[in-house]
């Protein structure tokens, strides 16, 4: 169509101007996008929380253990269907700066419980057949080449001593919010262990993971827990675990608050650079416009081809832009991963930068549409390019 | 009887609280297949006039009749219908569109008609072939010199069959070779399809391939014989 011819030309009329906004809005969408990405990583704790899931704690803080024999009390809730105790161990593997998380967990009740960390069967059994053994995350098992059968010693922090585990299983995440990134093994081994040296530090884990029937018991499921250990030595609080991993998230609420703000002020931006491009173009043209009217064609018609000229524009950019935040993303990942478990551009973020994008070649067309059809015909031949 | 009537337009401009007065009770009756040339000083009106003879202004008072049709009084979606069908535009600057080539440029105007694409094609060919430039079909403006542009921008003014051609200073930013061609383009579309051809030009040389022509001075105008210059 004749409009669409005259909408490209004009747009790249301006070869390298064009490129430059095109270039600006392309490194602002990739920008939001990889933000966006950020503030999504920060929750992907959360959005992996299962609804059927409770966490029992103690009540006075996390840091305060819950006795074991609570398990049996909990299981006997109405609605509950698995329990599993978990301790953070916090141990280190040859340096500090090797951090990744590990906790020791009641591995026969944790693995039907997180049905999202995927085994092989086989591994599944050996590992819970070996009281000295481990399962490692698909990603943590690749940092360090770990396989099948190796011996990793971790230095005790929270709970002193040596430790050597056996890698018995290597699970995957069933969707890429899962952590692969953890290790995990057996509380009876981390127990038995501490029944000889600690004594007093035996038999007590740092929360119980609780799986319920249905997502509508949380609630009185919840309540019901509480309510048993209420006047006991150790009260317990019980939440659904997505509200237990946005308690992590929450002392960082602001930054995270920040962030989200700074991704929408970089769209901002650029949509004031691209409407000022916009309408120093439109000024120039003025003269042109002029003789388009004089020939019959309407302001309608001016309308359409300064829209279409700013929105190829910001399309350009935007589409460039969005592409590159997978890329980007990949990279970031990689740079960040000790930090960063997940961080994968999630669907709604390409689906916000095409919006913002369209925004963009929206809000610079408009006042230039606006003024090219309002201005006198006479008074636009006037302006001579 | 006249193609076009001017009856006592008024017009002026406001500059912040000035109001300069440009036409003040102009009259001019121009007839069916005339050339007429407007002359006088720069600043009198000219341009202004022509503006509001192409139905591209609006006076503040008065009245502009084609045939019988009050300009006047027409909206801006009419007014612009009117000038699609009967007004053909020559700029100073020629005005081509600089993303167009010449036969694009040349057919523009008939995009707003419901020819089909082969019909435009031969309206567009033939209105090229009247200016010579049968061999320029796909330049650019900037691939052309002025006169080849001048003529382009003729053929465009033609292409849509108007009863009026309008030229601002047509040849004001020609060199003398190409201002002859592009006057004797003029004389022969008005002596041979019966074009009406009003002209504005500073240049007396140009003023006398009109024939008919008017001065404008000091809001008001003045018949001049062309020959005699009284
Ligand atoms: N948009 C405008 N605002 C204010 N004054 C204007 C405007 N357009 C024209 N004028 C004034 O109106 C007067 C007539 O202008 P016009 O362009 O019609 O003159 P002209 O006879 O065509 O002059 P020239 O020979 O220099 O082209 C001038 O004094 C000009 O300054
Ligand atoms: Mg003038």
């Amino acid at each position: 169509m004749f409009i669409l011819k005259l909408v490209f030309k004009n747009a790249f009329r301006h070869r390298s101007r064009a490129l430059m906004t095109v270039g600006g809005v392309t490194l602002a969408v990739l920008a939001f996008g990889l933000l966006q990405t950020v503030v999504h990583a920060w929750y992907a704790g959360a959005a992996a929380a299962s609804a059927t899931r409770l966490a029992t704690r103690n009540s006075i803080s996390l840091v305060f253990p819950l006795p074991v024999s609570y398990r049996e009390k909990i299981k006997a809730a109405p609605g509950v269907t698995l329990v599993a105790g978990a301790a953070w161990f916090g141990g280190v593997y040859v340096d500090e700066k090797n951090f990744f998380p590990n906790f020791a967990v009641q591995l026969d009740s944790y693995l039907p419980l997180f049905p999202e960390f995927v085994f092989d069967p086989d591994e599944r059994d050996a590992l819970l057949r070996d009281r000295g053994g481990c399962a490692v995350g698909r990603k943590l098992a690749e940092r360090f080449g770990w396989k099948v059968g190796d011996r990793i010693p971790l230095r005790g922090t929270i709970y002193p001593g040596n430790w050597d585990l056996v890698v018995r299983a290597v699970y995957r995440g069933a969707n890429p919010n899962v952590d692969e990134r953890q290790l995990l093994f057996h509380w009876d081994y981390l127990n038995e262990t501490m029944r000889k040296t600690a004594p007093r530090r035996a038999d007590n884990v740092g929360l119980f993971m609780v799986g319920i029937a249905s997502p509508d018991l949380a609630p009185e499921v919840s309540r019901a827990i509480d309510e048993t250990f209420a006047n006991s030595l150790a009260e317990t609080l019980t939440e659904t675990e997505k509200a237990f991993a946005l308690g992590f998230v929450a002392m960082s609420d602001a930054i995270i608050g920040a962030v989200r703000i700074v991704s929408y002020l970089v769209v901002a931006i650029i949509m004031a650079v691209a409407a000022n491009t916009m309408a120093m173009t439109a000024r120039e043209r003025l003269c042109e416009y002029a003789v388009f009217r004089a020939l019959g064609f309407g302001s309608g018609f001016l309308g359409l081809m300064i829209l279409g000229e700013s929105l190829v524009i910001a399309l350009c950019g935007g589409l460039a832009g969005a592409w590159l935040t997978f890329p980007a993303a990949r990279a970031f990942a990689a740079a960040m991963s000790d930090f960063i478990p997940v961080f994968n551009v999630a669907p709604e973020t390409l689906w916000i930068q095409l919006a913002l994008t369209l925004a963009v070649g929206l809000a610079a067309a408009a006042l230039p549409a606006l003024r090219a059809g309002r201005i006198g015909i006479a008074e636009g031949l006037r302006r001579i390019a | 009887m006249s193609l076009i009537r001017i009856e006592n337009i008024y017009k002026s401009y406001r500059r912040g609280e000035e109001v300069v007065p440009v036409l003040q009770g102009v009259s001019l009756d121009i007839g069916e297949g005339e050339f007429l040339a407007l002359m006088g000083p720069s600043g009198s009106g000219k341009s202004t006039l022509l503006n509001l003879v192409a139905g591209i202004d609006t006076a503040d008072s008065g009245r502009i009749l084609h045939r019988a049709v009050d300009l006047t009084r027409l909206s801006q979606g009419e007014l612009a219908r009117w000038r699609a069908a009967h007004v053909g535009f020559i700029f100073q600057f020629y005005n081509l569109i600089p993303v167009l080539t010449a036969f694009e440029n040349v057919e523009l105007p008939l995009l707003l008609t419901r020819l089909a694409r082969r019909e435009r094609r031969k309206h567009v060919l033939a209105a090229l072939g009247v200016v010579s430039l049968t061999d320029r079909l796909s330049h650019y403006p900037s691939q052309l010199s002025g006169g080849q542009q001048q003529r382009v921008a003729i053929a465009r003014a033609l292409v849509g069959d108007p009863d009026i051609l309008v030229a601002d200073e047509p040849t004001g930013d020609l060199d003398r070779k190409s201002a002859g061609d592009v006057l004797t383009l003029l004389s022969r579309l008005n002596l041979e399809t019966g074009k009406t051809v009003v002209m504005v030009t500073h240049d007396p040389k140009a003023a006398e391939s009109a024939r008919r022509l008017v001065h404008l001075e000091k809001g008001e105008l003045l018949d001049v014989h062309p020959e005699t210059g009284l």
